[in-house]
């Protein structure tokens, strides 16, 4: 589906959710599509499998370790959001998929990040910039400094376009502003020719999703896309993602710590703590069933208008220091429910449905015992 | 633009006016006069002289016919040399001068340029150290001494290249070479650690994960801002080579403008000091001119006038 065919089915549902178009599908495939009522849908093609991720830096101080082992897998129109706190690992992890982590100083190793058929981390320089920004793309955090402020944003938005497919001037131009169309821009034409001092913070951060998206990729990393905007822009942004998803069937992978953010529109959650995923599930056996204690401290600790009266509840103490994992859980200095076992050896990964996967010992048989008081005694 | 580039000149005119006047009383608050030699001679041959130099009028009125040679950009003939006119010292000595002064401007942006980039890619590798080695000994050695070395070294000893005067390109070879190493030192530092900064921006970051080739990641992205920070000491290099064409011309006998400016100094010869200087601070002020709008180019947030609907 062409950027153009797009922004014109975006803007023919906005009228009619459900109507019956004649579009290209993302496959490329031409026929005869029902639109779903702005409702995407999550195949079972797996687009995206990570295994076992480790990235370290070296530093003067010695050797963080950023990320230490992390799984997990993303369906073809899925929305996977990664949340923890600051210094979690989340971005590295993005950034290796992505093969932005310089080496060295940084240093990867896995058993395998495979994208589609591909393993992304075999793959020489010259032939990952083949799948950057045209099967993979990524929007950073930041969108006032993310744009280069000496070049226009017609040039920023055709680059990619002109290397990768081949596009003449002419072709890449028309497709920078079905883009601009698509993300909601007015008067692309003229504001093809601006420079970004030019866009409000809203506006650049619809350009960065406009430069992500105009390959068409199948995978989208979203590194924290509405931190730096404010509320209202968050939403209009968030909704933008939506109905980007239900158009194109782009997975997306969204970085975040807030998890207002998440509860909008990811699908499925992986909750990283000191480079670990020590929790995933989907969206509602998160919120509504967490099984790890960082899990159900991070939940307290967010403001809610539904529970009138209640104070947030902050997760005492700090992560632990990367630089020396501790060697059981990393959460076990703060837990509340921490136990001698805790300390010493990291837990299995427990099963709770096909879904839900939690990494904590209160999962095994015999700390059962040890909840029941702690709850009776609080 | 046309409005700004107006604005501009007229600063200009009234900067080169500031330096005349200073120029002037700076000139006559110094000892000694045009006209007096070792010899003695004949007090009404001097005040015949005098009178024909006009030296013999108040200062206030001196000035005023020396702001008219200005104006009229005639400055009459030299004192010392009476055959010759301050305008024909200019016209044979200025197109030298100039000429020097281009070819070392863009030998140091160029080359000072390419191994600064060439130092911040290669960060703490071996070409790094290197360049940066090399940038502070350039940094460190004057121009003259540098200058004598290469004359006695590739001219003398090794007779690569001719020791002096200024007549085919082979003779540029050398005073261009120590007159350009120091600007290209110290742009080459200057370019390394500002493109070593704007490597680490997020926008580079995002043309990498756009997939886009890494010389072109360099050459369109980042060196583009990196090298607003050399073009901001760009007006004082071109203030430092312009002096340093004086002692190059000097030591390379080139027959530039800077012999005539030095040996008018000496003489106290008052148009020829004027002329020269004037003519000098024209010159850079121009060329600091030239740099904002390089300035501009550079950097469109940089509004060098300001445009109706802007926001």
């Amino acid at each position: 589906m062409t950027g153009k065919q797009i922004a014109e089915e975006l803007a023919r549902t906005r009228l009619e959710d459900g109507a019956e178009i004649d579009a290209v599908d993302h496959t490329g495939k031409r026929g005869k599509i029902v639109k779903p009522k702005k409702r995407k849908t999550v195949t079972d093609e797996r687009i995206l499998s990570v295994q076992d991720l480790h990235v370290t830096f070296n530093t003067y101080g010695g050797t963080v370790q950023a990320v230490r082992g992390v799984n997990f897998d993303l369906y073809k129109g899925e929305t996977l959001a990664i949340v923890g706190e600051s210094g979690c690992g989340k971005s590295v992890t993005s950034n290796a998929i992505m093969g932005l982590v310089q080496q060295p100083p940084g240093k990867i190793s896995s058993k395998g990040v495979h994208f589609k058929t591909q393993d992304l981390t075999k793959l020489s320089k010259k032939e990952m910039r083949k799948i950057q920004g045209v099967d993979i793309s990524m929007i950073f955090q930041d969108p006032m400094t993310a744009l280069n402020p000496t070049l226009t944003i017609g040039e920023q938005l055709t680059e990619g376009v002109k290397q990768h497919k081949n596009l003449n001037k002419a072709q890449a131009k028309e497709r920078a502003i079905d883009m601009l169309k698509l993300v909601g821009i007015p008067n692309p034409e003229e504001r093809l020719k601006q420079y970004p001092h030019q866009f409000s913070g809203g506006m650049r951060q619809r350009i960065v999703i406009a430069i992500a998206l105009i390959c068409e990729p199948e995978l989208l990393i979203a590194d924290e896309p509405t931190t730096a905007l404010d509320v209202t822009i968050q939403a209009q942004i968030l909704e933008l993602f939506e109905e980007i998803q239900a158009k194109t069937g782009v997975s997306i992978i969204l970085i975040t710590h807030d998890l207002g953010v998440v509860a909008k529109i990811a699908d499925r959650i992986a909750v990283m703590y000191a480079g670990k995923v020590i929790e995933t599930g989907d969206k509602r056996e998160i919120f509504y069933n967490p099984q790890h204690p960082y899990t159900k401290g991070l939940l307290n600790s967010v403001p809610r208008l539904d529970l009138a009266g209640g104070e947030l509840k902050p997760i005492d103490g700090t992560p632990p220091d990367l630089f020396a994992p501790p060697t059981g859980c990393p959460f076990a200095a703060r837990c509340p429910f921490s136990m001698d076992v805790c300390t010493n050896v990291y837990p299995e990964v427990t099963a709770l449905s096909e879904t839900h996967k939690v990494d904590c010992w209160l999962q095994d048989p015999r700390a059962q015992k040890l909840i029941d008081e702690q709850a009776f005694a609080r | 633009m046309g409005k700004y580039i107006f604005k501009r000149f007229l600063m200009m005119l009234v900067t080169i006016f500031i330096i005349a006047t200073l120029t002037f009383f700076l000139m006559h608050a110094v000892p000694g006069s045009p006209l007096e030699s070792d010899r003695n001679t004949n007090e009404t041959v001097q005040a015949n002289l005098e009178r024909f130099y006009k030296l013999d009028q108040p200062l206030h009125i001196q000035y005023l016919s020396y702001m008219q040679s200005i104006v009229t950009f005639d400055f009459g003939p030299s004192i010392k040399d009476p055959n010759r006119t301050v305008n024909e010292l200019l016209a044979r000595g200025f197109p030298i001068s100039f000429e020097l002064g281009i070819i070392t401007i863009l030998v140091a942006v160029v080359s000072g340029i390419i191994l600064g980039t060439m130092a911040a890619l290669r960060h703490n590798k071996m070409i790094d150290y290197a360049a940066m080695a090399f940038a502070v000994i350039g940094i460190s050695i004057p121009n003259f001494v540098l200058a004598t070395v290469l004359i006695q070294q590739l001219a003398v000893n090794w007779n690569l290249f001719p020791p002096a005067t200024w007549t085919s390109p082979m003779h540029m070879v050398l005073p261009v070479l120590a007159l350009a190493t120091g600007p290209m030192a110290i742009i080459a530092r200057l370019t390394r650690s500002s493109m070593l900064e704007v490597l680490t921006q997020d926008y580079i970051k995002m043309a990498r994960a756009k997939g886009i080739k890494p010389m072109r990641i360099v050459l369109r992205h980042a060196l583009r801002n990196a090298l607003m920070p050399v073009v901001t000491i760009m007006g004082t290099l071109l203030a430092g080579i312009l002096t340093g064409t004086f002692v190059i011309e000097k030591i390379f006998a080139i027959p530039g403008m800077g012999k005539y400016f030095v040996d008018s100094i000496n003489n106290r010869d008052y148009p020829v000091i004027m002329g020269t200087t004037v003519f000098y601070s024209a010159f850079l002020i121009f060329m600091l001119f030239l740099v904002d709008i390089v300035y501009g180019i550079l950097d469109p947030r940089i509004k060098l006038h300001k445009k109706e609907g802007d926001v």
